[in-house]
C-alpha cells in the first residue's frame, strides 16, 4: 500500500469510528431528556418547543409503536438512553412498569396535578391526556335513539352498516380488552363475533373511517374522540356527530384510554424528565397546541385545565372506571379473541 | 520469477495460485473470504432459526385454525399477481423502448424509471385515500352513476397488487432494457434477414437471451413483495410478513413472529430455486465487444400512438399522479402551517436518512463485490451455496432480520461494556441497524454486481491469471472497470431500498436517528396526509437524484 493509500484508509476508518461512537458520546450532554414516544408525530411539537423555551431543556424525541419501545427498553436494560418513555396506551406503561423498566417518582407537583385513578398506584407513570373511544354516526341516517351501548352494535340493524378499525391497530385491542373486563371473556367474544356479523367494512384509519361515514359508506363506528374534534376544526359542518357509548344506568361508561409517561429506571436525565412530567401536568395541560391534551384535541387530566370548546361541544359523559392498569392485561386474550372470532385484519 | 515461468506453472495448474513465494497469503483452495461474509451475514439467521428448535405445535395449530390461512392465500395472490404485473409491464416497456421508435421513445425510455423513487407505501397510501370509499374518484363515481353504482373492492387484494406492479416494474424495466439493449444487433438482424418478424423476434430470441435478466427483476421484485407489510396493512390485505409484524406488535411474542417468518423463509427459499432454474446454467456471452444497438423498428398510426399512450398511462400512474397528489397535499400542508411543528425536525430527518442510507450502501456493495468476486474465483458448490446463504436476507421481513441482529450483536455489547464500559457500544449506534441493512439488502446489490460480472467473460479472468494476476487485481483490473455500471446500479438500488426500509429501521436506529420513512409511514397510518405528504416528498425527491444518474449512465450502455 502506498503512503496516500495508507492515508485515505485511515481516513475513512477514522470517520467510521466517529460515526459508529458518536451516538454514545451524547448521552452525558446535561439540559436534555431522551424520550421514547409512540405517540405519531404532528401533535406534540409544539408542546415540546413550548417546554424547551419554559425550561431550556431540550426534548430528544425517538418514535416507535409501544411495543417496540418495550422491546428495546429490555434489550438495553440498565444502559437504555431513555429517560422517559411516552405511549399512547396504558397498558404498555403498566407492563413496563411491571417489569421493573419503569421507576416511582415522588413529585408534589403530581400528586396535586393528577387525580390518584390516572396514574400508577406506585407513581411509575401517569397519564397526561385521555382519549375516549366511542360511537360514531351519520345524523341522516341514524338516530341517536338507536344507540346505546357497544354491545348493542352486534344487533343485526347494523348489519351492512358498521366501519371498524382492524383487530391489528392497539385501539382495537385495547378496546376489547375492556369488554372482556368489563363482562367476561365469553359475553365479550359474543358481542365481537355479532360485529363480525354484521360485515363490517375494516379500515385502518380512525380518521378515514369519519370520512367514509361522511362520504354514507356506512352509518355507525367506533373511533377516538379526538379524531372527529380535528375533522371538525377543519370544517364545523362535517356531517357526522358523537355519541358517548354505555352512558345507561346499568352501564359503566365510555371506555378509557390515556396517552401517559414514566421515568425509566434507568434514566441518566432523571430530574429533567421529572420536569418534563411536572410540566405536562400543570402547563402542558392548554387546551390549544401549546399542550399535550389541546394539540390533540385530547381531554386534560388536570381537573383545572380548561377544556377545548371543540371537545366541549361533546358535552358531559361518564367514563368506564376500569383501572388503567387493567388494560394491560387483556391484551393477549383480546388478539387470540379477535382473531378466533374472524374480525378483520 | 520471470513471467515465463510463472506462465509455465500457471498453464500446469491453470485454477491454482500464480505468484508463488511473494510473503505471506491466504489459502486460495480454502474459501475464507466467503466462508466469512456468509458466516457474518448468516448468524443473525441462524440464531434466530436456533429458536425453531423448539417449535411451538399448539401455536402452529391455533395460526392455521384462524389467521394463517388467509395470509398464506394473500401473500401467494400477492406473489402471482406482483410478478406477473411487473414481468408483463417491465418486460413489455423495456421491449417497446428498446426495439421501437415512436413519439415520446428517448423520453418514455428514461422517464420509465422514476417510480424507482417511489417507496410501495407511499404510493399504497396515496392509492388507497384517491380510491377507497371516501376518495374522490368513488365519490365523483357515485355522484356520476348514482349511490349503489358498483366499484371494485380495492381491499380484495387487488388495490395493493395493482400499487405494487406500479412501483415495482422498474426492477424488471431496467434489467430487461439493458438486456434488450446488449443484445448483439447482429443476433436480431439475422433473425430478421431470416424472415422472422418483430413478435416472433421477441418471443424467440429476445426473450430467450434476456431470461436471466428478467428472472432476476422479477425475482426482486418478488421478494420486495413478499416482505413489505406496509402497503398490504393500508389496503387491509394481510400477508405472513404483516402477520410477522403483527404478531410482534400485538402480542409482542417474538417466537411466534419468528415461527411464522420461517415460513415466509421456505417461501423465499422456492423463490430463489425458481429464480436459479429460469436463469438455467446457459450464459450468454457476448462475442466482440458491444456490438451496435438493434435497429429500431418504426411504428406507425395508430401503433406508434398506442405506444406512446400505453407509456404514458403507466407512467401517470405509476409517478405523475401519487407525486401530484403528494404536491397537492404538501401545498396545503405548508399553507395552514403551524410554527413549532414539522420544521423543528426536519433538516434532521433528511440528514440521519441520507447518512444511514448512503453508508449502508457503500458497505452492502462492498461486501457484494467480494462476494461475487469471489464465486468467479472459486467455481465450487461450496461458495456458490454460501453466496446463496448470504443473500436470503433480502427475502426476510425487515423485523425478523432486526431481531436476528439484536440476538447477535447484544451479547457482543455487553461483553464489551463489561470489558471496558463502553455502553451500548454496537446496539446504541448505527452497527446494528448496518448490520441489518448488509443482511437484508445483500440480494440487491449481489444480483445487480453478479448479473454485470456474468458479461465479462470467464477468458478474461483466465487470460489474466495466465498473465499472472492475483484474484484480488483480477477484480481491481479487469472485473472492476467492466462492471462499473452493475456496481453503480447496485449502489443506487442499496441506497433506494434503504431509504425506504421500515420495520429495521423503526427497531434497530440509534437514538434520535429517525428517518423520513418513518416519519411518514406514522404520519400515513393515521391519515395524516397532508403532513406526510412533507417526508414522503422528500424520500420521492432524494429518491430521484440516483435515478436520474441511473437515467444518464442508462444512455451510455
Amino acid at each position: 500500500m502506498t503512503l496516500a493509500r495508507w492515508r485515505f484508509f485511515l481516513l475513512v476508518s477514522g470517520l467510521i469510528v466517529v460515526l459508529v461512537t458518536a451516538p454514545a458520546g451524547a448521552q452525558n450532554t446535561p439540559q436534555v431528556v431522551n424520550i421514547y414516544s409512540a405517540r405519531h408525530y404532528g401533535a406534540i411539537e409544539a408542546a415540546f418547543t413550548a417546554f424547551t423555551e419554559a425550561t431550556g431543556i431540550e426534548v430528544r424525541l425517538s418514535q416507535g409503536s409501544a411495543q417496540s419501545i418495550l422491546e428495546r427498553l429490555r434489550a438495553e436494560g440498565d444502559q437504555t438512553v431513555a429517560d422517559a418513555i411516552f405511549t399512547i396506551d396504558a397498558g404498555g406503561l403498566s407492563l413496563a412498569a411491571e417489569e421493573g423498566l419503569l421507576q416511582p417518582v415522588e413529585s408534589e407537583i403530581l400528586d396535586e396535578a393528577i387525580p390518584a385513578d390516572l396514574r400508577d398506584p406506585e407513581n411509575r407513570w401517569f397519564a397526561v391526556s385521555q382519549r375516549l373511544r366511542t360511537i360514531m354516526y351519520n345524523p341522516e341516517t341514524v338516530d341517536p335513539s338507536e344507540l346505546s351501548t357497544y354491545a348493542q352494535l352486534a344487533d343485526p340493524m347494523w348489519n351492512d352498516r358498521l366501519c371498524l378499525r382492524p383487530a391489528t391497530h392497539i385501539y382495537t385491542i385495547s378496546l376489547v380488552g375492556g369488554l372482556i373486563e368489563e363482562l367476561g371473556e365469553e359475553a365479550a367474544e359474543a358481542i365481537v363475533a355479532g360485529w363480525v356479523a354484521n360485515n363490517p367494512q375494516y379500515i385502518d384509519s380512525d380518521t378515514r373511517i369519519l370520512e367514509t361515514i361522511a362520504a354514507g359508506g356506512c352509518d355507525v363506528a367506533l373511533t377516538n374522540h379526538y379524531y372527529l374534534a380535528t375533522l371538525l376544526d377543519q370544517d364545523p359542518d362535517f356531517p357526522v356527530r358523537l355519541f358517548w357509548a354505555n352512558q345507561g344506568e346499568e352501564e359503566s361508561g365510555v371506555f378509557r384510554n390515556v396517552s401517559g409517561i414514566g421515568v425509566t429506571t434507568a434514566a441518566l436525565n432523571r430530574d429533567n424528565a421529572i420536569k418534563l412530567i411536572e410540566w405536562m401536568a400543570t402547563e402542558g395541560q392548554a387546551a390549544d397546541v401549546t399542550g399535550i391534551p389541546g394539540g390533540n384535541y385530547e381531554y386534560p387530566v388536570n381537573p383545572e385545565a380548561e377544556l377545548n370548546p371543540i371537545i366541549e361541544t361533546f358535552g358531559e359523559f361518564k367514563i368506564d372506571p376500569i383501572p388503567l392498569n387493567e388494560y394491560g392485561r387483556y391484551q393477549d386474550m383480546a388478539v387470540a379473541l379477535l382473531e378466533r372470532t374472524g374480525y378483520g385484519f | 520469477m520471470s513471467l515465463v515461468t510463472r506462465s509455465l506453472t500457471t498453464i500446469a495448474r491453470p485454477l491454482a495460485p500464480a505468484a508463488q513465494g511473494r510473503g505471506f497469503r491466504l489459502p486460495r483452495r480454502l474459501p475464507i473470504l466467503p466462508l466469512l461474509i456468509a458466516g457474518v451475514i448468516t448468524l443473525p439467521i441462524l440464531l434466530l432459526a436456533a429458536e425453531l428448535l423448539t417449535p411451538k405445535l399448539d401455536l402452529w395449530a391455533e395460526l392455521w385454525s384462524t389467521v394463517l390461512p388467509r395470509m398464506l392465500g394473500n401473500t401467494l395472490l400477492l406473489m402471482a399477481g406482483v410478478g406477473a404485473g411487473t414481468l408483463v409491464i417491465g418486460t413489455g416497456l423495456a421491449w417497446l423502448v428498446t426495439a421501437h421508435q415512436f413519439p415520446g421513445r428517448a423520453f418514455f425510455d428514461r422517464a420509465l424509471l422514476l417510480p424507482l423513487a417511489m417507496p410501495a407505501f407511499i404510493m399504497g397510501f396515496v392509492f388507497m385515500s384517491l380510491f377507497d370509499y371516501a376518495g374522490p374518484v368513488q365519490t365523483a363515481w357515485r355522484s356520476l352513476f348514482g349511490r349503489s353504482a358498483p366499484f371494485p373492492d380495492i381491499h380484495a387484494g387487488g388495490g395493493a397488487i395493482i400499487v405494487m406492479t406500479l412501483v415495482l416494474y422498474p426492477y424488471v424495466y431496467m434489467l430487461a432494457r439493458s438486456a434488450f439493449r446488449e443484445q448483439a444487433s447482429v443476433t436480431l438482424e439475422a433473425a430478421r434477414a431470416l424472415g422472422c418478424g418483430q413478435t416472433r423476434a421477441f418471443w424467440r430470441i429476445a426473450i430467450p437471451m434476456a431470461r436471466p435478466s428478467l428472472a432476476a427483476g422479477a425475482a426482486l421484485a418478488l421478494m420486495e413483495a413478499m416482505t413489505d407489510f406496509a402497503t398490504v396493512r393500508f389496503f387491509s390485505f394481510p400477508t405472513i410478513s404483516e402477520g410477522v409484524v403483527r404478531l410482534w406488535e400485538g402480542r409482542m411474542d417474538r417466537v411466534a413472529a419468528t415461527e411464522l417468518a420461517s415460513l415466509l423463509m421456505i417461501l423465499a427459499l422456492a423463490l430463489l430455486l425458481v429464480e436459479r432454474q429460469l436463469r438455467g446454467r446457459a450464459r450468454y456471452h457476448q462475442q466482440g465487444g458491444k456490438g451496435r444497438r438493434p435497429v429500431r423498428i418504426a411504428l406507425k398510426g395508430r401503433r406508434a400512438w398506442g405506444a406512446f399512450a400505453i407509456c404514458a398511462l403507466v407512467l401517470f400512474a405509476a409517478f405523475v399522479l401519487p407525486v401530484g397528489q403528494l404536491i397537492l397535499w404538501a401545498i396545503s400542508e405548508i399553507d395552514g402551517h403551524v410554527p413549532g411543528t414539522w420544521e423543528t425536525v426536519y433538516g434532521q430527518y433528511v440528514g440521519n436518512t441520507f447518512a444511514l442510507a448512503g453508508i449502508a450502501a457503500v458497505l452492502t456493495v462492498g461486501v457484494a463485490l467480494l462476494l461475487a468476486h469471489s464465486g468467479r474465483i472459486w467455481k465450487s458448490r461450496l461458495v456458490s451455496g454460501l453466496t446463496r446463504l448470504s443473500t436470503m436476507g433480502y427475502a426476510l421481513p425487515g423485523s425478523v432480520i432486526a431481531a436476528g441482529v439484536l440476538l447477535t450483536i447484544a451479547p457482543v455489547d455487553h461483553q464489551l461494556n463489561d470489558w471496558f464500559g463502553t455502553g451500548l457500544l454496537l446496539t446504541g449506534s448505527i452497527v446494528g441497524l448496518m448490520y441489518a441493512y448488509v443482511v437484508r439488502f445483500m440480494a440487491v446489490a449481489h444480483k445487480s454486481v453478479e448479473s454485470s460480472m456474468d458479461k465479462v467473460k470467464p477468458s478474461m479472468d483466465e487470460a489474466a491469471r495466465t498473465l499472472g494476476a492475483r484474484p484480488l487485481d483480477i477484480l481491481r483490473r479487469i472485473q472492476a472497470p467492466l462492471v462499473a455500471n452493475g456496481v453503480l446500479a447496485a449502489l443506487i438500488l442499496v441506497f433506494v431500498d434503504a431509504m425506504k426500509e421500515l420495520p429495521a429501521t423503526l427497531l434497530l436506529r440509534p437514538f434520535g436517528m429517525d428517518t423520513l420513512g418513518i416519519w411518514a409511514y406514522m404520519l400515513a397510518a393515521e391519515s395524516f396526509w397532508q403532513a406526510a405528504s412533507i417526508p414522503a416528498l422528500t424520500i420521492v425527491a432524494v429518491g430521484l437524484i440516483p435515478v436520474i444518474i441511473l437515467m444518464r449512465t442508462g444512455d451510455r450502455a
